[in-house]
C-alpha cells in the first residue's frame, strides 16, 4: 500500500518562504496570486495491506515523527 | 559539577562547548555519542549547536528521535539540568520538553552576527551570576531560529518568567530591527515551567575569552557553577 502524506503549515504560523515563492511568482508576471503556503510531501510504501490499519500507523508516524504537531497540520492519503 | 556534551552526526559546536565547559568549571566535561544507550550521572547536559543530521525533515527532529536522547529525558524528568544551544534549542523543542518551535528566519537568510541581549529573567539556574534587565553581547549563527509559540503558550511562558533572553539594541530596547530572526517577543532564549532545561538560539561558549571578540557569555557557565556547585 501506498501512503501518501502532506505536511502543511497551520493557519496563522507565518510563512516566510512561501512569501518568497510568492514575490518570486509575481516577479515572473504571474498575477492574482493572493497567497502562497508550501509544505512538504512525503510518500510512504507500506507493506500492511490493512487501509484502515495503515491509516492508524501513518498517523502515528505523524504525531511522532513526521510532523511537527505545534506548527504543522498533516493530511494522509491511502491507496 | 559534572557534565557532558551531547554530539550528533554534524553538530559542529559540540567542541566549543566542550572547551568552555572544561575551562570554566575546570572540569572535564564527560562526551556522548548519540548512539550511547547509557550517560553517566551528570549535573548538567548540553545539546550543542549544528546542523544535525543535516537538518533533514526539520532542525533537530532526527537528533530528538536519537538513541541516547532516552537518558536526556529520563534525566531532565529527574530534575536534572539540560542546555540546548542554537541546534540544541531546537532538539529541545522536538523532544517536546521546551514549548514552541523554532522555524526558518523570517528573512530566509542565514543570519551570523554578534547581537544584543536582554537578561530578563536574572533568577535562573543560567542566568543569576548576569543582573536583571542587564544587556549582554552573544553571538547568533543560524538559518532556523525564529521562535513560534501560540498566543497562549507565549502568555503563559511570559507570565512565568520563562523568558529568559530578548534580542536588544545596544541601548536595551526591545525593536523589530534588533530581531535577527523574526521570534516572536524578540524571544532569544527560554526555559521550561520547573527551570531546569533552558534552551537559547545565541552562543555564549563563542564568548568565553577575549581572544573571541567578547566574554559576555562567561556569566552563562558561572550562573550554572553558581546554581550546581
Amino acid at each position: 500500500m501506498k501512503a501518501r502524506v502532506h505536511i502543511t503549515l497551520k493557519n496563522g504560523v507565518l510563512d516566510p518562504q512561501g512569501k518568497a515563492i510568492q514575490h518570486a511568482l509575481l516577479a515572473l508576471g504571474f498575477d492574482g496570486v493572493d497567497d502562497v503556503r508550501q509544505g512538504k510531501y512525503i510518500e510512504l510504501d507500506l507493506s500492511e495491506n490493512d487501509k484502515d490499519k495503515a491509516h492508524t500507523h501513518v498517523e502515528d508516524m505523524c504525531k511522532k515523527l513526521l510532523s511537527n504537531m505545534v506548527i504543522e497540520n498533516y493530511a494522509i492519503d491511502i491507496d | 559539577m559534572k557534565s557532558a556534551v551531547m554530539t550528533f552526526p554534524a553538530s559542529n559546536c559540540d567542541r566549543d562547548m566542550y572547551d568552555a565547559l572544561e575551562k570554566i568549571t575546570g572540569k572535564v566535561p564527560h562526551k556522548i555519542w548519540h548512539q550511547d544507550t547509557e550517560i553517566p550521572p551528570v549535573d548538567l547536559i548540553a545539546l550543542p549547536g549544528g546542523f544535525s543530521f543535516g537538518d533533514y525533515l526539520r532542525c533537530g527532529a532526527m537528533a530528538a528521535r536519537s538513541p541516547a536522547i532516552k537518558q536526556v529525558l529520563a534525566h531532565a524528568q529527574r530534575g536534572g539540568n539540560v542546555i540546548g544551544i542554537c541546534n540544541g534549542f531546537q532538539v529541545l523543542t522536538e523532544m517536546g520538553l521546551l514549548p514552541g518551535a523554532l522555524m526558518r528566519n523570517r528573512s530566509l537568510k542565514f543570519v551570523c552576527k554578534t547581537v544584543n541581549l536582554k537578561v530578563e529573567n536574572a533568577n535562573t539556574t543560567y542566568t543569576s551570576a548576569y543582573h536583571e534587565n542587564q544587556n549582554i553581547e552573544i553571538p547568533v549563527a543560524h538559518h532556523d531560529g525564529n521562535y513560534f509559540a501560540d498566543d497562549e503558550t507565549l502568555t503563559r511562558i511570559e507570565d512565568n518568567g520563562q523568558v529568559v533572553f530578548r534580542y536588544v539594541d545596544k541601548g536595551g530596547e526591545v525593536s523589530k530591527d534588533a530581531n535577527p530572526n523574526g521570534s516572536q517577543h524578540n524571544i532569544a532564549g527560554i526555559t521550561n515551567e520547573r527551570g531546569n532545561i533552558l534552551g537559547m538560539m545565541p552562543h555564549p561558549e563563542r564568548f568565553i575569552e577575549d581572544i573571541q571578540g567578547g566574554t559576555d557569555g562567561r556569566g552563562f557557565f558561572e550562573s550554572i557553577i553558581n546554581s550546581l556547585n
